[in-house]
């Protein structure tokens, strides 16, 4: 590739392509599992790359883009934001399922790190998994805010909301959808086709919660069934590896409360439809 | 509603298979824009197809933190019309005041539509939506700095992400294809009729087929080497008007945010600075006092970032290298921090260990967001100017990052979250005004796909000597050295040959993965091609353009020419005629083989959208 080459010296810092093991001196060695479903004479493998600290920022995603862009190209996961707020790069780094982007590499050089996909759910290619059933089941929880009285169109106000009952929500907005937890459930593992898990529980938990909301006696009834909630024999995976630190286990119990009735939805604070009313007034 | 046909196209020499689908309107992109512009569509009962490389909720605007622009007025007594000045100003008077009507506007309603929807903003005591100041707001057309940033917490972006695409699973009439690369739009007869793409999962090919395709695929910050944007943001929609033959428009128009960390590039919102925060320089000065006596560091961003890389000129940048500055934000209470701005707590411990707390967080000007792209007017029709007049792509809408219209040579703050909502809806309402659902569609011939997949099939088996990563890696370093915050002759023409370099260096790619699942290698490649294919007209355009205006900063040329001057009286001043002034748009067209630009140029749409605002005449920019 003459072009190239010719002109790398133009950028100090473009680095020779290696194809060989990394040189220096902190070299790091990750342990990647590798499948494709569609060998299926081929069992999976983990596969070991080597990669030099020293010449690699600081988290794990930072090491794998390294190895694809510099060793391997073939090695598959999914990337985006690379500051842990879009939740693709969601996978098994030793042992605990966290966000590549956001995980500092282990510094200790004498133990490899093993990076598997999320357990348990079937594997598109290496890293990548199939959430298809993951969405379908956030989708059943319909995600939206619903009110008796849908806005009349062109007359949209907001709906009032008093900062107490807003911080109902702190801690369970956030959610980015990552899978990390439902894939640390072992009700979720054994029952992931009608337990929704710890990820989408937490969302239809958000939606119960919201002051604005009024579909929660619906919301609740839909979690009533012997499956959709009472999986969760609180085993606390799902709060011990969230990346963003939230806490579904919680959010579950919670709707064990409202669901027994020993709770019930406090009423609004403040009156949702309050700027509607008045300007009806006016 | 959607598979019809399969069509299997002999004349190949591998035969491939297309699995043909139709609906009534096509959306390529399911960030804001794509997700606004579905559900109005499918609230008028059209059928929708969705079709995205990402998941919805994994698109860039989820990365949104501090805000969206809204005159609502919970904070103090606000006017659209002050908004609107503001964005006009903002734009250096280059976006277009019409769709600036539009888009200050509607915005209002587009806030509250999105909080009806379930959107969680924080809230005031008074349990109103919560706004902050940004960088360019202000009241009484510059005389006092607003509040008027709509914002939840400094995670706006992904509340309003989710709550569309939550919204979204509400109509049954949207489909999503999800993890599917669009590769091109299709033209029949003048009309654009569809787009072919690649089913991810198994590189199946289908070609959906639709009345109106609105294309709505994010910008490209990732041709430098230092961005704030996700991976992702490769500009393909950009490349694949193109190719198509649409010229882009103000390609060299970027904006450098103030405030990226240093390393990581990550963002720091500007609402670290609404919310009181300042920058400081090593000698430890409050030094935008210098520069913005009046907004300080609420200047426009293009104002604080060449206001950084001259403090760091000078010597007066931090740390070893001297290369950087400190956003300080610790002398803010904690509960505030906490409240106001955890996410950015968070990732600054996270990326660089600072606890913001108590130490300054190093940052830098960061490639940010892209102001040029595919020119559409205010009903977000795609144009093409031609013979003195805009004409619209029949059958072809856009909007999002991927556009140019309002922002002009300088994007507000908070004010693209905004601009991609009220154009999804807009796009959506006139898509409703020309047509019904249901409506027939042309047959289509089985060649229209002939062209895309000739390029597919090369860049799927080629096998040549420059691996994508170290092509990349060479566009990166041009971008990132050549075409920066300060721009000159002799930098350009350098940054020009070798970017054309790279655009041929792609004729020997070499793609290693061949195997049909999930091939990101592929999909790398492709994007690669879009994003040369679109840093070719970035570079000319800049080169191009001998003046200085918004993000576009010439040290030869470092006057803003308009056609009159605008810094004392217009009396008795005649207009230069539009060859003779810069306050026009750059319209550029690649020739696809060469690489070639070629460059022309559009009026500015002075006169907004009605009478119930005045169009704003330029001034002399200062904050
Ligand atoms: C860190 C950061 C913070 C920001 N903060 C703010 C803020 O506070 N306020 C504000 O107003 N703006 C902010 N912005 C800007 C704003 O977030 C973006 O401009 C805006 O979200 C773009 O939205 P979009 O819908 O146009 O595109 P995106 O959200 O980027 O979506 C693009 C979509 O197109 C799809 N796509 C792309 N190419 C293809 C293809 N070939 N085939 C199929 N699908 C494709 C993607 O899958 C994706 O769904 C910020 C930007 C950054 C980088
Ligand atoms: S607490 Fe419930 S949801 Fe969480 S891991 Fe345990 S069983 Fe699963
Ligand atoms: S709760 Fe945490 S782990 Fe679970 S999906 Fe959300 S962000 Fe991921
Ligand atoms: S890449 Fe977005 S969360 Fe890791």
């Amino acid at each position: 590739m003459p072009l190239l080459r010719l002109t790398s010296g133009a950028f100090g810092q473009l680095r020779t392509f290696a194809t060989s093991p990394a040189l220096g001196k902190r070299v790091k060695t990750f342990a990647v599992y590798r499948w494709n479903p569609d060998e299926p004479d081929k069992k999976p493998f983990t596969q070991n790359y080597e990669v030099d600290l020293d010449d690699c920022a600081p988290m794990v995603l930072d090491a794998l883009l390294k190895i694809k862009n510099e060793i391997d190209p073939t090695l598959t996961f999914r990337r985006s934001c690379r500051e842990g707020v879009c939740g693709s790069c969601a996978m098994n780094i030793d042992g605990v399922n966290t966000l590549a982007c956001i995980s500092h590499i282990d510094q200790n050089l004498s133990k490899p790190s093993k990076i598997y996909p999320l357990p348990h759910m079937y594997v598109v290619k290496d890293l990548v998994p199939d959430l298809t059933n993951f969405y379908r089941q956030y989708q059943s929880i319909e995600p939206w805010l619903q009110r008796d009285k849908e806005p009349v169109k062109g007359k949209e106000t907001q709906l009032l909301q008093d900062v107490e009952d807003r911080a109902k929500l702190d801690g369970l907005y956030e959610c980015v959808l990552c899978a990390c937890c439902s894939t640390s459930c072992p009700s979720y593992w054994w029952n992931g086709d009608k337990y929704l898990g710890p990820a989408v529980l937490m969302q239809a938990y958000r939606w119960i919660i919201d002051s604005r909301d009024e579909a929660t006696a619906k919301r609740l009834s839909k979690l009533k069934d012997t499956y959709s909630v009472y999986r969760c024999h609180t085993i606390m995976n799902c709060t011990r590896t969230c990346p963003k630190g939230l806490n579904p286990g919680r959010a579950i119990a919670q709707i064990k409360t409202l669901l027994s009735g020993i709770v019930k939805k406090q009423a609004p604070i403040l009156d949702p439809a309050g700027l509607e009313k008045q300007s009806a007034a006016n | 509603m959607s598979t019809l046909s399969i069509s299997v196209l002999p004349t190949r020499s591998a035969s491939y298979v297309i699995h043909n689908h139709q609906h009534d309107a096509l959306i390529i992109g399911a960030g804001g824009a794509g997700l606004r512009a579905a559900v109005g569509l499918a609230q008028q009962q059209f059928s929708v197809a969705i079709v995205s490389k990402l998941f919805p909720t994994r698109s860039h605007t989820i990365a949104a933190q501090g805000g969206m622009n809204a005159s609502i007025g919970s904070m103090h007594e606000d006017d659209w019309r002050w908004h609107f000045y503001d964005t006009v100003k903002g734009s250096d008077w280059l976006g277009d005041q019409d769709s600036i009507q539009l888009l200050t506007q509607q915005a209002p309603v587009v806030a509250f539509e999105l909080e009806n929807m379930g959107m969680p903003f924080s809230r005031t005591q008074d349990g109103k939506i919560y706004q902050r100041s940004f960088g360019g707001g202000s009241t009484h057309n510059g005389k006092n700095v607003a509040k008027r940033t709509c914002c939840v917490a400094d995670r706006t972006g992904h509340s309003l992400l989710h709550t569309l695409y939550g919204y979204s699973t509400k109509f049954t009439n949207i489909e999503l294809f999800s993890e599917f690369f669009v590769l091109d739009i299709l033209i029949q007869d003048g009309e654009v009729v569809g787009a072919l793409a690649m089913d991810m999962d198994d590189s199946s090919l289908h070609r959906f087929q639709a009345k109106n395709t609105v294309i709505a695929t994010g910008g490209y910050p990732r041709m430098w080497y230092s961005c704030t944007a996700a991976h992702t943001c490769t500009g393909d929609g950009c490349a694949m008007a193109t190719r198509a033959g649409i010229p882009l428009q103000d390609m060299e128009f970027i904006q450098f945010h103030p405030t990226g960390m240093y390393g990581s590039g990550c963002l720091m919102t500007e609402g670290c600075r609404g919310e009181g925060g300042f920058l400081v320089n090593s000698a430890g000065e409050r030094f935008m006092e210098k520069y913005a006596p009046k907004a300080r560091d609420l200047a426009s961003r293009d104002v604080v970032s060449r206001s950084i890389a001259t403090e760091i000129r000078q010597g007066r940048g931090v740390g070893p290298k001297k290369d950087h500055m400190y956003l300080q934000l610790h002398h803010l209470p904690p509960e505030k921090l906490h409240e106001r701005l955890p996410g950015i707590s968070e990732t600054a411990f996270t990326f660089t260990g600072v606890d913001v707390t108590k130490e300054p967080i190093p940052v830098i000007p960061t490639v940010h967001y892209t102001m040029g792209g595919i020119p559409i007017n205010y009903k977000g029709e795609v144009i093409i100017y031609q013979d003195g007049s805009d004409c619209s792509v029949p059958g072809l809408y856009a909007a999002g990052e991927a556009v140019s219209n309002c922002h002009g040579a300088n994007r507000l703050g908070a004010n693209s979250i905004l601009d991609i909502v009220v154009f999804g809806k807009a796009i959506a309402q006139n898509i409703g005004k020309a047509n019904k659902p249901g409506e027939k569609q042309p047959l289509l011939k089985d060649n229209l796909v002939e062209a895309s997949l000739d390029n597919f099939e090369k860049v799927r088996n080629a096998n040549g000597s420059a691996p994508t990563c170290d092509l990349r890696e060479g566009m990166r370093f041009t971008m990132q050295n050549k075409c920066g915050v300060f721009r000159e002759a002799k930098l350009l023409n350098e940054a020009d040959e070798e970017i054309q370099k790279w655009y041929k260096t792609f004729e020997c790619i070499k793609v290693s993965d061949r195997r049909l699942n999930w091939n990101s290698d592929l999909i790398e490649t492709l994007e690669l091609q879009n994003m040369l294919q679109t840093a070719v007209q970035v570079v000319a355009c800049a080169k191009n353009r001998t003046e200085s205006r918004g993000a576009h900063f010439r040290d030869d040329f470092p006057k803003r020419e308009d056609e009159m001057d605008y810094s004392k009286s217009t009396e008795g001043q005649t207009k230069k005629p539009i060859e003779q002034h810069w306050r026009k748009h750059s319209s550029s067209l690649v020739d696809i083989p060469t690489g070639k630009v070629t460059i022309t140029y559009r009026p500015v749409i002075d006169k907004p959208l009605t009478n119930e605002v005045e169009w704003i005449p330029p001034v002399p920019r200062v904050y």
